[in-house]
């Protein structure tokens, strides 16, 4: 809560992101197709979890646009099942070892292609020797610490294209920006060792989601903004801190019109950060516009906000994750006067995963 | 953008916006059909997207909001299906407030919350609530209004007033009541609001498309006049001031103009009456430009037809004191719009009076009050000049006449005759003779010397020349009219009580005599006849108020009258005076008064002989002198024969000769009275015969030198019939042989005259004088025995 006046943000221009992203993108589809494809496998593995059939799955977005459903896992959990390996038909399996692993991932937008592993256990599942035929390993991570969510990062083309079929904002410039800055995820990898032959190595993606309980100190967002002798507007949103299927209620007070407004919307803008110090890089995304007003307001007008956060694909807020990267959120309230110019304040708010929600 | 397009483009954009309408409400049709939900959401916002256009006038936009509003009627009955889209009505209204812009996101929440309302799945109230402060998204003047107008529209019947299903637990009037006033106040705002924007070159058109759009803000008003179980009180504590305080604090004056009638319409008059001070002081705080008096006045019109609705109501007027404050009210409005024409507080007061005319009929002191408060108004101008706010006050001042039907009333109002003297002379008289025709009207009778003091003064116009009236523009028959019409107001003023009618005599007196010589010949004889009047009725009470000392003795009557008829002959007037005096001198005679009746007739003629030259105008004097001086029988021996003398004298020296002689045998009249104690001067009365039959004579001589023939056997026969009548009566002097060579001599004239032609046609008057004669012989009886000696 602020009772100073700070400034609106003066026009500016959404900027256009990146488009050289999606080459390296397709580099790294190819590179693992090519992997799994060159050598012939002599066996098929096959990961499942023990309470497989009951577990809840999520749709999750792979690389080339697809959904996939994921089983989903919280902190804390034991993960358990079975590694099954299938020799085919009249081959045998000679290996230096057979183990799983555990592992959180970050690769990001700077340091294409390359994972960087944050946690990793290992479960040796088999001492080296010959699998002649379908061999089953229970294993087992009891409790596992799993401080991070699943995250997949900016993805703008779609946001766009559904929230804003009438918007102001040109589809050409987004439709082909799709590009990817930041994934964060979680993976069981089962490696079959062998010599010269080459390992062969099994993914099974999972997702882990996090809740939060409710914070026990959510103060609402409430300040007076404006430009001098031009506008000056006092808006209320009614908390700091949204859970993912909150409703965010408010409203924004007209102290002093003195330019013609045309409209006002309430944007959701997310903002991803990964490096440190000089080699920070940021990336910001619009979820979310929303049409608060209609029309110029005179002095006096108190204008009703309530956006609800269900339609969105939202995130928790993500603080510094492993030193990697930052994921936040931000309200954006943003004028357009007749001439289009736009008048802006943004306003972080936190985001969270409430234990209650159905996903 | 819009104010500069032309009328073309506005059809061209108008067209768009029906095709763009129309084409994605195929898409929700299909999507209906289907009961695919996610897909009738989505088009049916494309459709409604079409009304966010700026380009449109309201009467345009009204086009296209119509086509919407259709297809949202369909909308409505799939989502109140909950088969067909399979999501309860709570998740519905979140859903469709997901649509990313506003417009579209509130015309379907409007939708959904009446079909929410509809389930009962949630108070009404608060749907009501929600929707109506949601709307307030929505700024833009027009689209807004448009917006909210539906919410009106679909919310109407299901607002939760007495009697509705959706009243109970904690849904009350009150509820129904805020919504609309919310509502109502948003448009208003938003309505007041399209003023302000655009250049001031298109203000004009502004105005008028504002005035398109005014009864969708009206609109609400009426709801709120209709919704049932707003009581007196919660209308005085709630409805009222709500609406005022945004009336007045809009400042707007179109608004605060229509809304004030809209008030005054839409509400019960008891209503009214009961929140009259708070109406009233709203009155005075609108805009100086606003229209006050039409508010005003339609405000006392209703009221004053509630109270005229029914005797029982009349007590809640008193109750309230609502002439004082309506009274307070429009001093207020007149002082404060000091740029106010003078025509529109006249009609302020015009409907003040007609009010208190119905509603106080008795309380003449509230009329006069008004009428004061008039006066203090006219006399902050100058001259009134003009001609609507003159119609206002001759309106003003006839109201009470026409109430009270009694003149009579309206002279105790001391306002009255104070207004009368701010009318310019022209209205002066129009409504002097307004005065006038009530009082003929009503036939009332004015009977204080007091009111005929007001009157008189009231009506002075027509009494007297006002000062700066141009004479020669009078229309003559106008002049008489009105003059006439005073003439017989003069009638009407009558007391039984002779002291009191005497000093309205006297009043009348004073008046008229300001009249001028155009007047005098009209006015006089009535007031002449009046006071006649009185000393005849003096003279029929007998002697029983001789010896009191009595100012209306018929003595001093006559003393007035002859000072009055002085006056005409001065005009002059001449005949007429003489006419006059002849009455009076009549009247005196039967009053026993000899010498005011001598007197009187030494003034007729004195007339007579100094004023009267005409020579025809001399012989009807002289015939009505000899009528007159026949009748009167107080005269002494003396006095008679002076006036008898006197006439006769006349009488012979008229110009004409058949004058002459008609007037002489007139005279033998006077000698021969036939009453049983009146003159009978047999030879004197012979005398003037034979002297007319000399004359008679004398003019057939001087027409045979003249002309060559005889007319004038004509007055032997008339002058044979004067000799038959005395004769008849017993005149001794008369005798049959008289008669006999009359009649010879008659009948020789008619042979000795040459011209052929006569002694054919024997004289008509002649022939029947005859055959009287000849009856009376046949009848017999005494009569008959005297006429058997004449012979024919």
């Amino acid at each position: 809560m602020s009772n100073n006046t700070t400034g609106l943000s003066g026009p500016t221009r959404l900027q256009p992101p990146n488009n050289c992203q999606n080459l390296r993108r397709l580099d790294r589809f190819l590179r693992y197709n090519y992997l799994r494809g060159a050598f012939k496998p002599a066996c098929n593995i096959s990961i499942t979890f023990t309470d497989g059939k009951n577990r809840k799955q999520v749709p999750v977005k792979k690389d080339n646009g697809q959904m996939v459903m994921n089983p989903l896992f919280h902190s804390q959990e034991t993960i358990a099942g079975n590694v099954c390996i299938e020799p085919y038909q009249g081959k045998k399996v000679e290996h230096n070892g057979v183990k799983v692993e555990l592992l959180g991932q970050i690769e990001m937008y700077f340091d294409r292609g390359n994972f960087y592993d944050f946690t990793s256990l290992v479960r040796e599942l088999d001492v080296p020797g010959e699998i002649y035929e379908n061999k089953a390993y229970p294993f087992e991570f009891p409790t596992v610490e799993m401080p991070y969510e699943t995250y997949n990062g900016v993805n703008v083309r779609l946001r766009y294209l559904i929230m804003f079929v009438f918007g102001i904002i040109s589809e050409t410039i987004l439709n082909f920006a799709s590009f990817v800055f930041v994934i964060f995820r979680y993976v069981l990898k089962v490696t079959v060792t062998r010599g010269y032959a080459g390992s062969i190595v099994e993914y099974q993606d999972f997702v882990v989601r996090n809740y939060s309980p409710l914070p026990p100190i959510n103060n609402s967002i409430k300040m007076e903004v404006g430009i001098e002798d031009c506008l000056h507007i006092e808006f209320e949103y009614n908390k700091s801190k949204y859970h993912l299927k909150d409703v965010i209620l408010g409203k924004v007070y007209f102290l002093l019109v003195r330019i013609k407004i045309k409209n006002m919307d309430l944007e959701i803008r997310r903002r991803e950060s990964t490096g440190a110090g000089a080699n920070t890089h940021v990336e910001t995304e619009t979820l979310a516009k929303f049409e608060l007003m209609d029309g110029a307001p005179v002095r006096g007008e108190s204008i009703p906000v309530r956006l609800f956060l269900t339609p969105y694909d939202l995130t928790p807020t993500h603080k510094n994750i492993n030193n990697k990267f930052s994921v936040k959120y931000y309200l954006n309230l943003v004028l357009v006067d007749e001439e289009d110019r736009r008048y802006f304040k943004q306003q972080e708010i936190t985001l969270y995963r409430l234990k209650d929600e159905s996903s | 953008m819009r104010r500069l397009a032309g009328v073309e483009d506005e059809e061209k954009w108008l067209a768009e916006g029906i095709a763009g309408i129309q084409h994605n409400a195929f898409f929700m049709h299909r999507a209906l059909d289907a009961n695919n939900l996610r897909e009738v959401l989505k088009y049916s916002a494309l459709m409604l997207s079409e009304l966010r256009t700026s380009k449109l006038s309201p009467q345009k936009y009204y086009d296209l909001y119509m086509r919407a509003f259709d297809e949202l009627r369909q909308l409505e009955v799939f989502f109140k299906d909950e088969s067909r889209h399979g999501l309860p009505v709570v998740d519905l209204y979140e859903l469709v407030q997901h649509a990313g812009n506003i417009l579209p996101r509130m015309y379907l929440l409007c939708t959904v919350g009446s079909v929410y309302i509809k389930s009962k799945q949630a108070p009404s109230k608060d749907v009501l609530k929600d929707l109506v402060e949601m709307c307030r998204g929505v700024q833009h003047p027009i689209r807004g209004l448009f917006l909210r107008s539906y919410l009106a529209q679909v919310s109407r019947d299901k607002l939760p007033e007495i009697g509705s299903e959706y009243e109970g637990d904690a849904n009350t009037v009150m509820d129904a009541v805020e919504f609309v006033l919310q509502n109502f106040t948003e448009m208003n705002k938003l309505w007041v609001r399209i003023q302000h924007q655009g250049p001031g070159t298109v203000r004009e058109k502004q105005e008028k498309e504002r005035n398109e759009l005014r009864d969708l803000v009206g609109k609400n008003l009426h709801v709120l006049g209709q919704i049932e179980g707003v009581d007196l009180e919660m209308y005085k504590e709630t409805v009222l001031p709500r609406v005022l305080e945004q009336v007045v604090n809009c400042k707007d004056e179109l608004a605060q103009y229509y809304l004030m009638e809209c008030i005054i319409q839409v509400f019960p008059d008891e209503y009214h009456l009961q929140t009259l001070e708070t109406l009233l002081a709203a009155c005075t705080q609108l805009m100086p430009t606003v229209d006050t008096k039409i508010v005003l006045t339609q405000l006392m019109d209703r009221l004053s037809n509630y109270a005229a609705s029914s005797p029982d109501v009349l007590h809640e007027f008193l109750q309230v004191e609502a002439f004082a404050k309506l009274s307070n009210a429009i001093g207020k409005v007149i002082d404060t719009q000091i740029e106010m024409p003078i025509v529109g507080a006249m009609t302020l007061f015009v409907s003040l009076l007609t009010f208190t005319l119905r509603v106080h009929p008795d309380r003449l002191d509230y009329v006069d009050q008004i009428l004061g408060a008039c006066v203090v108004k006219l006399s902050s101008v100058p001259k009134l000049e003009d001609a609507r706010a003159m119609k206002q006050v001759v309106a003003l001042l006839s109201a009470p006449l026409e109430k009270y039907n009694d003149i009579v009333t309206a002279l105790t109002l001391s306002n009255y005759p104070r207004v009368m003297d701010h009318l310019d002379d022209g209205t002066n008289k129009v409504m002097a003779m307004l005065i006038i025709q009530s009082i003929m009207k009503n036939n009332s009778c004015i009977s204080t010397a007091d009111k005929v003091e007001v009157l008189f003064e009231l009506i002075k116009g027509l009494i007297k020349d006002l000062d700066g009236t141009d004479t020669e523009e009078l229309d003559e028959e106008d002049f008489q009219e009105e003059q006439n019409s005073v003439a017989r107001l003069i009638h009407m003023l009558d007391n039984e009580e002779p002291e009191e009618m005497l000093k309205i005599i006297c009043v009348v007196r004073k008046h008229l005599m300001t009249g001028g010589t155009r007047r005098l010949p009209f006015t006089v004889p009535p007031l002449v006849f009046s006071a006649l009047r009185l000393v005849r009725q003096l003279d029929s009470q007998g002697g029983d108020i001789t010896g009191e000392e009595v100012s209306a003795t018929p003595r001093k009557i006559f003393q007035i009258l002859n000072q009055t008829i002085e006056v005409l002959s001065s005009v002059p007037c001449p005949e007429l005076a003489l006419r006059l005096y002849l009455q009076c001198a009549e009247a005196a005679s039967d009053c026993d008064l000899e010498p005011a009746a001598y007197e009187f007739f030494t003034q007729a003629f004195i007339l007579y002989e100094e004023e009267i030259a005409d020579s025809k105008a001399q012989v009807t004097a002289i015939h009505l002198i000899i009528g007159t001086l026949q009748r009167i029988n107080v005269f002494g021996v003396e006095n008679r024969d002076t006036l008898t003398h006197k006439a006769t004298g006349y009488s012979a020296r008229l110009l004409k000769k058949p004058d002459q002689c008609r007037a002489v045998y007139a005279c033998s009249h006077l000698f021969w009275v036939d009453d049983i104690d009146g003159i009978k001067d047999g030879e004197r009365a012979l005398l003037c015969l034979r002297r007319a039959l000399r004359i008679a004579n004398a003019a057939q001589q001087m027409a045979n030198a003249t002309r060559g023939s005889s007319g004038p056997v004509t007055l032997f026969v008339e002058i044979l019939n004067k000799y038959i009548y005395f004769y008849e009566k017993g005149n001794p002097h008369i005798t049959p042989s008289d008669i006999q060579s009359l009649i010879e001599l008659i009948n020789t004239e008619m042979q000795s005259d040459d011209n052929g032609n006569r002694r054919i046609h024997s004289d008509p008057f002649f022939t029947s004088t005859l055959r009287y004669i000849r009856f009376q012989k046949q009848k017999g009886g005494v009569i008959g025995d005297k006429y058997d000696l004449i012979k024919l």
